[in-house]
C-alpha cells in the first residue's frame, strides 16, 4: 500500500511538469493550429537563461523568474518573427498545412545549435530549491522528497494563476475568443494578431517553468527537454489538444501511469507505455478524454 | 456626404469576379436592404465593407472616411459593427462573455456595462441565461445574442448578414421587428443583407438588388416591393 501511495505522489510530481509542457503546446495549438515542436527548444533556451541567473546569484527562484520572462520573450519572438511571416507566405494549399510544423522543427534545430554554441554541450545542473532526499516516515525513507512537493505546489500556483487569467480577465476572454473564433473576435474589435503573440508568450513562459523544474533534478543539455516535449505532447493529445483542463488531466494521468510502470515493471517499458497510451487514445477516443461525443470543433 | 457611400466597388475571389462595379449610398439613419439569391455576392459585399475581405478597386466611405483597407478591429472603433452570417456567437463562451466581448476594446468600462444592461433589457431571454454557454441557446436567441454583442460596441453603422438564416418564420418576424425598433431608437444606419426579400424590404428605406455580383435595381424599398418585373425576376414571390 505504501508503495502505491509513493508511486502516486511521485507520479503527481512528474505529471505536473508534463502538465506545463502540455499546456504550452495546447495554448499554441488553440490559437495558431500548429503543433509547436520548437517548444522543447524554447523551454530549453529559457532554462539555460534561468541556469545562468541561478548559478550566478545562487537563487533558484530568481533563475525561475528569468526563465519565465525569457521563455515569454522567446515565445513572442517566435510568433512575431517566424509564424506571422510564414502564414503570410504559405497561406494556401498543402504548404499551409505542412510548412508551420516543419518550420517549428527547423527552429528547434536552430535554437539547439545556438544554445550549444553559447553554452557548450556539456551537462549543466541547477541547484535544487529543496532537498531531494525523500521524506522519512518512522524508520523508512520514501522516494517522495521535499523537491517533489515543491514542484507540485509551484505548478499548482501557476495553474491557478492561469485559470484566473483565462476565466476572469478581459485578456483571458480575448485569448479564448481569438482561439475559438478568430473572425468573430476580430469583428468584436480584438487585435487578434497581437493577442496570438501574447498567447505564444504565455506558452513560452510556462515552458520555461517546466524546463527549470525538470532541471532541478536532472541535468541540462541542449537535448535534455526533448523527452518532456514528447510526454507533454502525448498528454495534450490525451486531453484532446483543445482543452486546457484536458491537457492538465491528461498530463497527470500520464505522469502517474508512467511512474507506476517505472516502479512496478521497469524502465524499459516506460516508452512503450507512453506511446501505447498515445495510440490507444487516438484509436479509441481521438478527440481526447474531454470530448463530449460531438467531435472536435474545426 | 455623410453616411455610407460605396462607389464602383470590385471584389474578386481568385479568378472569380465576385462583385462588379457596385455603387450605392445609404444616408445616416436609413436602413438599406441588400437583396439577392444565394451566391449573388451579398455576403462578399458585407465582408468587404467590414474589412474581412479586400477589394480590387473602388471606394467605400463611412462619414467621408475611407473604409477599404482598414482592419475590421479598427472599423469597430469607428462605429462600424458587422454581425456575420450564421448567428455569429462563440458557442464555447457564456452568454455574458459573448456580450462582454462586444465592448472588450472600449476603455469606458462603465458604459460597456451599461450597454450590456440595455441589451438585456431589449432581450430579456438573454438576461435569464447570462451564465449559460451560448451553445445552449436556440437559433433565435443566438441571433439576438449576436446582435446584442454588436450593440455593446455602441455602433453607428450596423452590417447585418442574413439574420433570418435558419430561423422559424415567427422568430424571423420578431428579429425583423427588433431590428426596426432598434434602428429608430438608436438612430442606427443599417445595411441588412437578406434572401428573405419581402420581410427585409418591409422594414427598409431603400433596397439594393444584386444579381451575379452586380446591382440590377435599387431605389425606395416601397417602390421595389411593388415592381412586378422585379418581383418576378429577383424577389421570388
Amino acid at each position: 500500500m505504501q508503495k502505491v501511495i509513493e508511486t502516486l505522489l511521485i507520479g503527481l510530481s512528474t505529471g505536473s511538469i508534463y502538465a506545463l509542457m502540455s499546456l504550452a503546446l495546447v495554448l499554441v495549438w488553440r490559437s495558431t493550429r500548429v503543433i509547436n515542436f520548437a517548444q522543447a527548444g524554447q523551454a530549453m533556451f529559457a532554462t539555460y537563461i534561468g541556469f545562468e541567473i541561478s548559478s550566478r546569484s545562487g537563487l533558484f527562484w530568481l533563475g525561475l523568474l528569468f526563465a519565465i520572462v525569457g521563455g515569454a520573450l522567446i515565445g513572442a519572438g517566435v510568433d512575431y518573427f517566424f509564424m506571422r511571416v510564414l502564414f503570410k507566405h504559405a497561406n494556401s494549399g498543402p504548404a499551409a498545412v505542412v510548412a508551420p510544423v516543419i518550420a517549428t522543427l527547423g527552429l528547434l534545430g536552430i535554437i539547439r545549435s545556438f544554445v550549444g554554441l553559447t553554452w557548450g554541450g556539456e551537462f549543466k545542473s541547477i541547484e535544487a530549491p529543496a532537498s531531494t532526499d525523500g521524506y522519512t516516515i518512522g524508520d523508512t525513507t520514501i522516494p517522495f522528497s521535499p523537491l517533489n512537493a515543491l514542484i507540485i505546489v509551484t505548478v499548482s500556483i501557476i495553474l491557478i494563476a492561469l485559470a484566473i487569467l483565462f476565466q476572469r480577465t478581459n485578456l483571458g476572454l480575448a485569448l479564448r475568443a481569438s482561439a475559438y473564433a478568430p473572425e468573430i473576435a476580430q469583428l468584436a474589435g480584438i487585435r487578434t494578431a497581437r493577442t496570438r503573440t501574447i498567447g505564444w508568450a504565455i506558452a513560452g513562459g510556462v515552458g520555461g517553468v517546466a524546463g527549470m523544474l525538470v532541471t532541478s533534478y536532472n541535468f541540462l543539455t541542449p537535448y535534455s527537454l526533448d523527452l518532456l516535449l514528447v510526454f507533454g505532447f502525448i498528454a495534450a493529445v490525451i486531453g484532446g489538444l483543445e482543452s486546457m483542463v484536458g491537457a492538465v488531466i491528461g498530463a497527470l494521468v500520464l505522469g502517474i501511469g508512467l511512474t507506476f510502470i517505472l516502479n512496478y515493471v521497469g524502465t524499459s517499458l516506460v516508452f512503450i507505455g507512453g506511446f501505447s497510451v498515445l495510440l490507444l487514445v487516438l484509436l479509441l477516443k481521438p478527440d481526447g478524454i474531454m470530448a463530449k461525443g460531438k467531435g472536435r470543433r474545426a | 456626404m455623410s453616411g455610407l457611400l460605396v462607389t464602383r466597388l470590385n471584389v474578386s475571389h481568385g479568378a472569380i469576379h465576385a462583385l462588379h462595379d457596385i455603387s450605392f449610398s445609404v444616408e445616416p439613419g436609413q436602413l438599406a436592404a441588400v437583396i439577392g439569391s444565394n451566391g449573388a455576392g451579398k455576403t462578399t459585399l458585407l465582408r468587404t465593407l467590414s474589412g474581412l475581405k479586400s477589394a480590387t478597386s473602388g471606394t467605400a466611405q463611412w462619414n467621408e472616411r475611407e473604409m477599404l483597407g482598414v482592419k475590421p478591429e479598427d472599423l469597430v472603433r469607428r462605429g462600424i459593427s458587422h454581425v456575420s452570417e450564421g448567428k455569429s456567437v462563440i458557442p464555447e463562451l457564456t452568454v455574458k462573455e459573448n456580450l462582454v466581448l462586444g465592448g472588450i476594446w472600449r476603455a469606458d468600462r462603465a458604459d460597456t456595462a451599461k450597454a450590456i444592461e440595455e441589451v438585456v433589457e431589449l432581450f430579456p431571454r438573454l438576461g435569464e441565461r447570462m451564465s449559460q454557454s451560448a451553445d445552449t441557446l436556440s437559433g433565435g436567441e443566438r441571433q439576438m445574442l449576436a446582435i446584442g454583442r454588436a450593440l455593446v460596441s455602441r455602433p453607428k453603422l450596423l452590417l447585418l448578414d442574413e439574420p433570418s438564416l435558419g430561423l422559424a418564420p415567427l422568430v424571423i418576424e420578431q428579429i425583423f421587428q427588433t431590428i426596426d425598433q432598434l434602428r429608430h431608437k438608436l438612430g442606427l444606419t443599417v445595411v441588412l443583407v437578406e434572401q428573405n426579400a419581402m420581410s427585409a424590404l418591409e422594414i427598409a428605406d431603400i433596397g439594393i438588388i444584386i444579381n451575379l455580383g452586380s446591382v440590377v435595381a435599387s431605389g425606395k424599398a416601397s417602390e421595389l416591393i411593388n415592381d412586378p418585373a422585379l418581383r418576378a425576376a429577383y424577389l421570388g414571390y
